[in-house]
């Protein structure tokens, strides 16, 4: 199970410019380290993240393997409704990580 | 009357070299004034540390917490006994290596936390450097921060402190040098292409940005010993709990910076 923190504010104005953070807890193995036998580590890396507000997605990355472990976003949006904000991952294998927060806006 | 000149001389001078031996005064020795490893980090390390959002130490913490309160039949969570939200450790780690009034032993938070767990929750110890050890000692040091290390070294403590001093000031390793002459005589110049600190274990279970992690400072002592070419000792051994506490009482006063993020 991956750990998520979400950083984002419980009520905004209408058209207020809203700052999200969000971090988790991932290795992000980039596939080119060798063990102690000398063996390859396979690559485990996170390959996308979205963030939607009522399901329409307004920010969203791709992760390559030069991405750090425990990858960490800050980024803004604009609040317009009272709605739901969701933050996913998924995992190069297709699992996906989420989690959601309640936004009031008015 | 010349035979009795020479003697005294000898006398003299096998007391002069009495006074020289093992118990010259190291407490003097100790780096002044003294600097937390935050002090010799560049200003963006030194944000991440600062923002409790970004600093990834906090997602250990975070486990720990969960950690804490996890109750099971027929064993008391760690909240059982110490209150939720750990309010009766507040600042207990800043104390810490301390001697088990049980056993006689010296244990760091990482022992404490595992004897605990065999007395009182009657669980298996959980493995030295696992997610959940580092998780629960993050988060139990993580209770005492901005606390100033106090750990004791009198009484039952005082032959661990001399041990972990031994081992402080002993040379070893191809490179043939002691902690102290990294960390006592050349602190604050440069080896390699960073800056070498005091040497406190002050923030540790720590994220070190080259471990992409949080670790224990027993891994980082295995990764000084490597440094050196000498054989790194195994995760929890006595003398590496002794020398956690020959640090402390060298840190003395120093702030508890738990979960703090290193190079």
């Amino acid at each position: 199970m991956a750990r998520i923190r979400i950083a984002a504010p419980d009520t905004a104005e209408p058209g207020e410019i809203i700052e999200l953070k969000a971090l988790i807890q991932h290795p992000m193995e980039s596939g080119f380290r060798r063990g102690s036998r000398g063996e390859v580590i396979p690559r485990d890396i996170i390959t996308t993240f979205e963030c939607l507000y009522d399901g329409e997605v307004v920010f969203e990355a791709e992760f390559f393997p030069a991405v750090s472990a425990n990858p960490f976003l800050t980024f803004h949006t604009k609040a317009t409704q009272t709605g739901t904000l969701e933050f996913r991952w998924t995992h190069q294998d297709g699992e996906i990580w989420s989690q959601t927060h309640a936004l009031t806006v008015g | 009357m010349i035979r009795t000149v020479v003697v005294g001389c000898w006398l003299a001078l096998t007391a002069a070299c009495g006074e020289a031996g093992p118990a010259r005064d190291v407490s003097s020795m100790a780096p002044s004034p003294l600097k937390s490893g935050y002090e010799f980090l560049t200003p963006e390390t030194q944000a991440l540390q600062t923002d409790a959002f970004a600093n990834p130490g906090f997602l250990w913490v975070d486990r720990g917490a969960v950690l804490f309160a996890d109750a099971r039949e027929g064993s008391p969570a760690c909240a059982s006994c110490h209150e939720a939200n750990g309010e009766a450790l507040q600042g207990v780690a800043a104390h810490y290596p301390a001697v088990d009034e049980t056993s006689g032993r010296l244990l760091n938070l990482e022992g404490r936390i595992n004897t605990c767990r065999e007395r009182h929750q009657k669980r298996d110890r959980l493995d030295y450097e696992s997610d959940d050890l580092l998780a629960l000692t993050a988060y139990v040091a993580g209770l005492s921060r901005g606390a100033p290390i106090a750990a004791s070294v009198g009484g039952p403590a005082a032959k661990y402190a001399e041990r972990g001093r031994d081992y402080f000031y002993t040379r070893r390793g191809q490179f043939n040098i002691s902690c102290n002459q990294c960390h006592n005589d050349y602190w604050g110049q440069k080896l390699r292409g960073d800056t070498i600190s005091q040497g406190h274990g002050n923030g540790f279970p720590a994220y070190r940005l080259e471990w992409q992690s949080i670790g224990s400072l027993h891994r980082r002592f295995r990764d000084c010993d490597a440094g050196v070419r000498a054989e790194p000792l195994e995760y929890g051994s006595d003398t590496y709990v002794a020398l956690e506490l020959y640090l402390a009482s060298r840190a003395e006063g120093l702030l508890i910076e738990t979960p703090a993020v290193r190079r």
